[in-house]
């Protein structure tokens, strides 16, 4: 009987037999922490392990995003925490200046297809991307697996997601993915995996297939991969990673727990109204709502293809006096590309708010907060009531946040 | 080994029209404004501080209640806090339909009950079950009494490894016994 793509990658690094449903121990090609959850696995380490070496240093990693640099003193100390420890034990960081951690992973080729990685970000299930099997996990699974290379998993069923139709102007993988989200929830791909096929999605660079598995988390789901590639891809992946990128794929007599047809023929841009990512509209039923900020980054819309969406929008006009713009690249590589690109400065001269890399927009420690009774519409991917402070926010593709800010109202791209 | 039942209040997580509370995140159990907390003893006072209505949960719990919420309990995040808070507040166990998948394994790994229970949402939408109530769940046979009203309803059974980690208190304690021997 065949394999699905997660039983496949799962099976590979374990000695038991990885069915859907079973629960069986994994091999960690991978074990990472970052700022927020990275202090608590240090404590728990010396507290259950003493100063008993790590399992394998080269496979550890601390990846700083949250709070970098810190802007509070009890950051400072956490994260001076972890510094030590991975001294103490030669584990590398990419420190506060490199960028959101699953990014990195990627680009530094430590997330591979078929490879198993494990850190403490809940979408660190981003890496299905790239066909690698990545899950964000706990303080406790951490240490554990910093100690052991090891988790025991529930091999997850999959879910089959047709889509039928094609992305185009000015929609984008992100409305793809929130139009998903319309139509699937919380629950149909809850605890499951999904992998995606169909034309819209088997041709999306990196940045895109990045966008569409993001939202997974959102979804309930376990991971989301995307097993056709295409050459576009292949060779974007070979310079990023300086290997050959093959993917994985499902075997034909594989089992599915269920098949979806998502047919998006005239797929406009669409917009998560507060307070949940399934709260889905068409822009155009929103268009016209009064913002106070715009946010361009996050782990869901970092790339260098985001923001150069964003300046197609911004170029030659200003972001509205009133608004507040703020742009956050993912890591320092795509900083680079901003800068050389020369994206930066059309940002800049758009009024754009340019920070430094990491995963603002989501958590509090770096830019993208909200007062109470302001509205923000970001490229994020959580809006969870409360969560980036008292006011409300819109998830949009950086198109419509770029055109919402020329505007200081919701807008579709083609009406700016 | 530990016991394989459980007894306790219950609080039922209702919005202000009373019904059940569905995708709760980890945002709303234990706010990002506090994951800089790394003592568990000191995580108690936040949890649910931003869920609507529920900002006082950690006055009114006491140590021993059973938490009851609605589908996809935990959503969102991968912090550990958002177990560790009702630890800390000495809550024994949280009964959903379901629950985020990083939650429910973070609890596991804890030594947390994390109980599904696909009756939960009929249960308390009859009015047969209601905060104030007492339970008493057995984890490896499914079955669930609600105690002072003589309703029995099922759980599912916690899986072996479930069990066993709870067993052993902990990960840790489980994965020195077997895994590195």
């Amino acid at each position: 009987m065949g394999k699905t793509i997660v039983e496949k990658i799962i099976q590979s690094h374990t000695q038991e037999e990885a069915r859907a449903g079973s629960i069986v121990w994994v091999d960690l090609d991978v074990r990472s922490a970052r700022d927020f959850g990275g202090p608590n696995v240090v404590l728990n380490y010396k507290r259950e392990y003493g100063d008993v070496p790590v399992d394998d240093k080269e496979k550890t990693f601390f990846t700083f995003d949250l709070c970098v640099p810190a802007c509070s003193l009890k950051y400072a100390d956490n994260q001076q925490i972890c510094r030590e420890f991975a001294r103490k034990q030669g584990i590398r960081i990419f420190d506060v200046d490199r960028g959101i951690g699953s990014h990195v992973l990627i680009e530094e080729g430590l997330a591979l297809p078929g490879t198993t990685v494990v850190g403490t970000d809940s979408h660190l299930n981003i890496l299905g991307a790239v066909g690698c099997f990545g899950q964000g996990m706990g303080d406790v699974d951490i240490t554990f697996a910093f100690r052991t290379g090891k988790m025991w998993f529930e091999v997850p069923a999959t879910l089959k997601v047709l889509i039928d139709g094609q992305v185009s102007w000015p929609a984008t993988p992100k409305d793809l993915i929130l139009y998903i989200l319309k139509i699937l929830g919380t629950e149909k791909a809850s605890l499951k995996a999904v992998e995606f096929y169909g034309e819209a999605v088997n041709t999306l660079p990196l940045a895109g297939r990045i966008t569409l598995c993001s939202m997974i988390t959102e979804m309930a789901g376990i991971i989301g991969f995307v097993p056709e590639t295409n050459s576009f891809l292949r060779e974007e992946m070979r310079i990023l990673t300086q290997e050959d990128f093959s993917s994985i794929e499902a075997d034909v007599d594989a089992t599915y727990v269920d098949e979806v047809k998502i047919n998006i023929d005239g797929l406009t841009p669409q917009v998560a109204a507060p307070f949940s990512p399934e709260n889905v509209f068409a822009v155009d039923e929103l268009t016209g709502t009064r913002i106070d900020s715009g946010f361009i980054g996050s782990c869901t819309n970092g790339r260098t293809e985001d923001f150069a969406a964003a300046v197609r929008i911004l170029k030659g006009r200003r972001v509205k006096e009133g608004v507040m713009l703020k742009v956050v690249p993912s890591t320092r590589q795509v900083y680079q590309e901003l800068l050389q690109q020369g994206l930066l400065e059309d940002l800049f001269a758009s009024g754009a708010i340019i920070s430094n890399p990491g995963c603002g927009g989501c958590a509090e420690g770096h830019i993208g907060l909200t007062g109470e009774g302001e509205i923000q519409i970001s490229t994020g991917n959580r809006n969870f009531a409360g969560k980036q402070g008292k006011g409300k926010t819109y998830l949009a593709s950086p198109e419509v946040v770029a055109a919402s800010c020329v505007l200081g109202s919701i807008a579709n791209p083609k009406d700016v | 080994m530990a016991e394989s039942t459980l007894s306790g209040r219950v609080w039922i997580l209702l919005d202000r029209v009373g019904s059940l509370i569905e995708d709760i995140d980890t945002d709303q159990i234990y706010h990002n404004a506090h994951l800089h907390i790394t003592d568990t003893a000191k995580m108690g006072e936040y949890a649910l501080g931003n869920l609507e209505g529920w900002e006082d949960f950690p006055q009114k719990a006491r140590p021993g209640d059973v938490l009851v919420a609605g589908r996809n309990f935990g959503a969102g995040s991968s912090r550990q806090q958002a177990v560790d808070c009702f630890l800390s507040l000495g809550i024994v166990a949280i009964l959903s339909p379901s629950f985020g998948a990083i939650y429910f394994r973070n609890a596991v790994n804890s030594g947390f009950p994390v109980l599904r229970c696909p009756e939960i949402k009929p249960l308390v939408e009859s009015g047969l079950l209601a905060t104030g109530d007492e339970v008493r769940v057995h984890f490896q046979s499914g079955d669930a009494q609600i105690i002072n009203k003589n309703v029995t309803f099922h759980i599912f059974p916690m899986s072996e490894v479930h069990y066993d980690i709870f067993s052993a208190g902990s990960l840790y304690n489980y994965g020195k016994a077997r895994i590195q021997e």
